[in-house]
């Protein structure tokens, strides 16, 4: 007689859990070293729920299914030309900004995935954790394929592995990685797990692959698609996480609160720019940011923090502040791009009437009032021949590295202004969020790279702009400025015009 | 020491990464215009302490010549504040004289400009 097959649940039991075992040659901790400095108890590591009953040969089977359908569609749409189909030449830049922006954070992700998936000893969660590790390698390797045939054609997109480490804004996706990374196992966890994962993830992809639809991008839905259910399981794994260590002992609340206050403020900050995406770059838009927040934090996000509320989990720290911040931020954040395109890897423009007004119907209570006239100074500039661009290089806070340009809460015609010393030494933040997180542990973001400051410490190719730009691998004249004039504008005109000269 | 971390020794390790030695004998300062946030965030700009506080002027004009409001400065009716404390600048003196530390904020006050159709923009 033949053994009777093995249910789904008995195989994922003998994949974690047998094919763990007790160490004789060494002691447990000198094996985990990593998962107890932080504070965090844990009683009974076999409470781990496992999020995803999903065994290895099932793993790469789904995978490898996926991985066919995309690259099919990629194929395509190579083959169609379907970048001459897109909504506009302007929608590209939404797609640098996910390259250089995005792409490297989910192999900085792969890492820290591959790390935790070593150092628990939970042998559940390692295997939970491992897996999610080689999505993300999954993610950034179908990303840069995906991406790549519009490399061929358009500019800002070839360096992006030399500009992670080096271009301005790029150290605010950077730092918050490294951040996340340098941290313990369970804290990284918290932070992208929780936070990022479950929190925040709807508001980066939704928007993203949204925003691919309607413009027209089949090759970046697809994508999206093909990363939907390795998302939704590293949802699972992020919502098991934190109901994990708060089962496990009363202690571990304060310390996991402090982490949710620290990485909801850290991926607010983050999220900025996809607001600025989401209002500004999308020539066919989805909804507005403001719109997006409130449905995926606060009708989501509330109805997540009352169900973990048994446990004495509260809503974040400056949960209120980020939602009032949202009638300010994507306009704030274009304006930075919009004046600091020059010295940047993708283009930037000035919003046409009809987007003025699509802005003013989205956001009744603010942009008439503070941010129209602001375009309207700008436009008046650009028609005079004299296009705005910022001339001095900006103040960055010390903890997200975004310029610090967001105004006080309750006043947006004021910029909100933090500092703190330590051991003699003046530092400059954003916000109150960002403050407490320097704050509280001051040793570690003392060490921040901050771009701005390593230019003026003379440690990125020069003085002049030119010297910066040419380490920044920004071809110049080509990859930064406004997208009107640009040769992604010139190309983007031909196509058109060819497309004319075919039909009459 | 408040940072949790796995190195007991982890203050030995610290690299200080915007100390003044780094500037090589330079302050960083930061410039803000208030009332005129079209402008994306205070400048920073590294300047040796004995520079005289009008330089500051001066390298403002070229920062914030465009806008509109840039032609009507009247400099000697500025208000002044200097790492949140009101200041009344000697435009002579160095910088250093007359309080600016490294990264120290300088923040200003133009009466009679409030940006663009007194907008703050």
């Amino acid at each position: 007689m033949t053994a009777k097959k093995l249910s789904l649940k008995q195989r994922y039991e003998f994949l974690t859990r047998d094919l763990d075992w007790e160490p004789s040659y060494q002691p447990i901790d000198a094996i985990f070293p990593y998962d107890q400095f932080e504070g965090i108890k844990i009683k009974d590591w076999s409470g781990w729920e496992d999020p995803f009953r999903l065994t290895m040969d099932s793993y790469w089977k789904f995978q490898a299914e996926k991985e066919r359908k995309l690259y099919a569609v990629i194929d395509a749409f190579a083959q169609n030309n379907g970048q001459t189909g897109i909504s506009d030449g302007r929608y590209v830049n939404v797609l640098k900004i996910f390259l250089t922006g995005i792409s490297p954070e989910e192999y900085q992700a792969h890492r820290g995935f591959a790390f935790t998936g070593r150092h628990f000893r939970g042998a559940g969660t390692r295997v939970a954790c491992q897996m999610q590790s080689i999505d993300e390698l999954r993610h950034v390797q179908t990303q840069i394929h995906t991406i790549s045939h519009y490399n061929k054609f358009f500019d800002g997109m070839s360096e992006f592995p030399a500009q992670h480490d080096r271009v301005f804004y790029l150290s605010v996706p950077k730092s918050f990685f490294d951040d996340a990374r340098s941290a313990g196992p369970f804290e990284f966890m918290i932070a992208i797990g929780f936070a990022f994962e479950y929190l925040l993830t709807n508001l980066l992809f939704v928007p993203f692959m949204s925003g691919a639809a309607y413009n027209g991008d089949m090759s970046t839905v697809t994508f999206g698609f093909s990363a939907q259910s390795d998302e939704s399981r590293h949802m699972t794994l992020g919502i098991e996480v934190i109901k994990f260590l708060l089962e496990q002992h009363p202690d571990n609340l304060p310390i996991v609160q402090k982490w949710v206050d620290k990485w909801f403020w850290r991926g607010f900050r983050l999220l900025g720019i996809v607001a600025a995406m989401m209002d500004y770059m999308l020539p066919k838009k989805v909804m507005s940011w403001k719109e997006a927040w409130d449905i995926y934090f606060v009708e989501a996000g509330g109805a997540l923090f009352k169900d973990l509320a048994r446990y004495g989990l509260k809503m974040p720290k400056y949960a209120d502040v980020a939602t009032e911040a949202c009638e300010h931020i994507s306009h704030q954040n274009w304006g930075l791009f919009y004046q600091l395109c020059h010295v940047a890897g993708f283009h930037a423009w000035m919003p046409d009437a009809a987007h003025l007004d699509w802005l003013s119907e989205k956001y009744p209570n603010t942009f008439d009032k503070y941010y129209r006239p602001r375009f309207e100074m700008w436009a008046k500039q650009e028609k005079d021949g004299k296009r705005f661009y910022f001339n001095g290089l900006p103040q960055l806070c010390s903890c997200c590295q975004l310029p610090m340009l967001y105004t006080e809460p309750g006043d947006p015609t004021k910029t909100c202004f933090r500092s703190s010393t330590f051991k003699d030494t003046r530092y400059h933040f954003c916000s109150d969020g960002c403050k407490d997180i320097f704050d509280n542990e001051p040793e570690k973001y003392v060490q921040s790279w901050l771009p701005v400051n390593q230019i003026f410490q003379g440690n990125c190719g020069g003085a002049t702009v030119p010297e910066v730009l040419k380490w920044y691998h920004i071809n110049v004249g080509v990859d930064n400025g406004d997208y009107v004039g640009s040769p992604d504008e010139a190309l983007w005109k031909s196509w058109a015009e060819q497309r004319l000269s075919e039909a009459s | 020491m408040s940072v949790i971390a796995i190195t007991p020794d982890y203050e030995k390790h610290i690299q200080y990464r915007d100390e003044q030695e780094l500037y090589h004998g330079s302050l960083l300062v930061y410039v803000h215009w208030e009332e005129h946030i079209s402008f994306v965030s205070a400048f920073g700009v590294p300047l040796p302490p004995d520079t005289p506080f009008g330089a500051i002027c001066e390298i403002a004009k070229g920062i914030y010549g465009d806008h509109p409001d840039a032609a009507d400065v009247d400099w000697a009716k500025a208000e002044w504040m200097i790492d949140d404390k009101k200041a009344t600048p000697d435009f002579g003196k160095s910088i250093g004289e007359n309080g600016v530390g490294h990264k120290s904020l300088i923040r200003f006050w133009t009466p009679g400009l409030h940006g663009y159709k007194g907008t703050s923009n």
